[in-house]
């Protein structure tokens, strides 16, 4: 039985998981078409308008979404004559909820002590005091103090075989929904979607094998616990996140693994049928898998929400035995800055995805089960056992080795950090450095454009 | 006997079959990796660039700085790209010093029209007028812009300079066919790029010493 403010929290973590999945996926359907306008050289959609008094507002093209959104509901809910209703009416809720449903084994953060977050220290002043890096509470639960709460809807112990089971349960929904659509594209479609689905759902469970082993739990919480101690899995498991990575956007069916709904041979595939907000709720799921994917890499491969030196207790920059600085800091800013940062992660993994999606071609079909059968599949086997092999042999290496490892995982939580500044130094540099242009004045239409001072554009003209 | 040409011939080059490369059997190649990371950074390599000049309203200009690099789309209501200095647009009658049309209804423009699409009343100056005789004026002058081909021969044809396709307006799109039949006074409220109505060319009016005084009942 749940108390109340256990009741509260948990509907409070499902409706910050939901409410950032929902919006995120909505948000991806604008990020996805501004951002090929970026790539393209073009302006990309800035046409929706809603006018306050007046004033118009266009908002960079974000209303785009949402006229689509009240285009949906208008629409007319076609069902083929001679479909299966019933089937062709539920598919779309079985793409839809088992993506839904994944991000509750998903830790956006570390476990939250409600009764720290205000405490001040004994002395009364309003210094908050840093909880320890591990274990508990200040308090413990012996002692009347509340227990810690894990920033995850259902810390379940199953954790990762969770996610791989409803992962697989997207193929249904698609299967489904080409079978009862009596449309043969949708049914090629479908055929497709199921192929492809169950070979990738193969990798994505094989090469996260190596992982675990190292990790030594199926835990999500302790996998990133596992990370943020020594270091982040793509240092450890490199073959391993590539190939989860490219499974992943195989997964997600989108270029350069769409064939189940490619526009060029199949009209839209399995949907193709589909229409109003049945079509929406197929739409969104992708882009709502692209953005669980993305969850699941940052969880099991990018440290979730650790950031380098970052840890429960506060900033402490350890080189190995080297203690370079440590600087306490209370519970609460910590465990916002690691939500931010397992959210920031989530987004720039998103935007990664989008670079993939508008940067690569389309594999051919058979091209794409050779990827899988013949290069992924022997690849994380072999990565599955050269890991075991490395893993018994520094088990049994020696604390000399041991220490070693550790410095050089902590070296890599030194170059993530450094590749962060980097990173972000390197857009504000870039955003400061002028632009150099060149004119060609050439003909009299540049004449006379240069005349007025450039092209002439009226004020209303927004981006 | 070698002479300059004003068009030398050019020289006959020896036919030189173009290679066309096949892509490498190398290792990056096959194994396509390199390759998408090259392909995703130049994709970032643009998104970044034109992110910020998005950002910051710095787009190169779409006319003079087309070949830059960057969005050089044109937002077409609200930004035009000006015509060349020759481009036959909408027509337009060009008005004397007194405001009245240049237009002697000589009937050129609409003889000259290979579509047929001037029509010209014209009307004889009331008796006692200074021009009585000498020229007529157009009663009616009505151009249907639909079927005009902007092809600018009654301009060429004008003897006194009086119909011009200078505006740098193109057709204007209607709802209503009878909407593009430009009729006299719509003519001549169009003021051509410079905003004037008048032209340097000089009138020579009747009565004046410039006026060669030739008309149909004295001709020297």
């Amino acid at each position: 039985m749940m108390s109340l403010s256990e009741t509260i929290w948990a509907v409070v973590k499902i409706l910050i998981m939901v409410g950032f999945l929902f919006n995120v996926g909505g948000l991806l359907t604008w990020l996805d078409r501004r951002q090929s306008a970026m790539i393209q050289d073009r302006i990309g959609p800035n046409r929706a308008v809603i006018k306050v008094f007046g004033i118009e507002f266009r908002l960079g093209g974000l209303l785009h979404p949402l006229a689509d959104g009240v285009k949906f509901f208008f629409k007319e809910d076609f069902i083929p004559p001679r479909g299966d209703k019933l089937l062709f009416a539920v598919a779309p809720i079985l793409v839809m909820a088992p993506v839904l449903a994944l991000i509750a084994v998903i830790p956006f953060g570390d476990k939250l002590c409600v009764d720290d977050l205000w405490r001040t220290t004994d002395t009364g002043s309003l210094l908050f005091p840093a909880v320890p890096r591990y274990g508990s509470c200040l308090i413990p639960v012996a002692r009347g103090g509340i227990a810690a709460i894990d920033l995850q809807v259902a810390s379940l112990n199953v954790g990762i075989l969770y996610v791989f089971a409803l992962a697989g349960q997207g193929i249904v929904g698609a299967a489904l929904a080409g079978w009862s659509s009596d449309n043969k594209f949708s049914l090629l479609g479908a055929l497709r979607a199921a192929s492809q689905m169950v070979s990738y759902e193969v990798t994505i469970g094989m090469s996260l094998v190596g992982a675990l082993m190292i990790y030594g739990s199926v835990r999500m919480g302790d996998m990133v616990r596992w990370q943020g101690d020594h270091a982040w899995g793509i240092f450890i498991q490199p073959l391993a996140f590539f190939m989860f990575f490219m499974a992943a956007v195989a997964e997600s069916k989108r270029i350069p693994f769409d064939l189940p709904e490619a526009e060029s041979e199949l009209v839209s595939g399995y949907f193709t049928e589909y229409s109003g907000m049945k079509f929406g709720m197929f739409y969104f799921a992708e882009y709502m898998e692209v953005v669980t994917s993305s969850m699941l890499l940052v969880t099991i491969f990018l440290g979730g929400w650790q950031l380098p030196f970052l840890h429960r207790d506060g900033l402490t920059i350890d080189i190995g035995t080297w203690r370079a600085l440590q600087l306490p800091m209370n519970h609460l800013t910590v465990t916002a800055i690691q939500v931010c940062t397992f959210f920031g992660k989530v987004l720039f993994l998103c935007w990664i995805q989008c670079f993939v999606r508008w940067s690569l071609p389309r594999f051919r079909y058979d091209q794409l089960m050779k990827l899988c059968w013949r290069i992924l599949l022997p690849l994380s086997l072999a990565n599955i056992l050269v890991t075991g092999v490395v893993y018994l042999l520094l088990d049994h290496a020696g604390p000399v080795l041991g220490n070693t490892l550790q410095m050089i995982g902590d070296l890599t939580q030194a170059v993530v950090a450094i590749a962060i500044t980097y990173f972000v130094l390197s857009i504000v540099i870039g955003l400061i450095r002028p632009t150099r242009r060149t004119s060609w004045v050439v003909g009299s239409t540049a004449k006379l454009a240069q005349r007025f001072g450039g092209t002439p554009r009226s004020p209303r003209m927004q981006a | 006997m070698t002479q300059a040409a004003a068009f030398p011939k050019k020289r006959a080059t020896p036919f030189t079959p173009v290679v066309v490369k096949h892509a490498e059997r190398s290792l990056s190649n096959q194994s396509y990796i390199p390759e998408i990371i090259r392909g995703v950074g130049e994709s970032m390599r643009h998104f970044f660039r034109n992110t910020k000049e998005m950002w910051k309203n710095d787009r190169p200009d779409p006319v003079t700085q087309r070949l830059d690099k960057g969005i050089t789309t044109i937002s077409y209501p609200e930004q035009k790209r000006p015509y060349p200095e020759r481009f036959r647009g909408l027509h337009r009658l060009m008005a004397r010093d007194d405001g009245s049309p240049r237009c002697v209804a000589c009937l050129c423009c609409s003889t000259a029209c290979p579509a047929q699409c001037i029509f010209i009343e014209a009307g004889e100056y009331p008796e006692g007028d200074k021009r009585r005789g000498y020229e007529r004026f157009p009663v009616r002058f009505v151009i249907d812009e639909l079927r005009c081909i902007f092809c600018g021969f009654c301009v060429e044809a004008c003897p006194c300079d009086a119909i011009r396709m200078d505006t740098g307006v193109h057709a204007t799109p209607y709802d209503s066919r009878d909407q593009f039949i430009y009729d006299k006074g719509l003519l001549m409220s169009f003021a051509g790029r410079d905003g004037s109505h008048k032209t340097e060319n000089p009138r020579h009016e009747p009565g004046e010493k410039t006026h060669p005084g030739i008309d149909r009942e004295r001709s020297h």
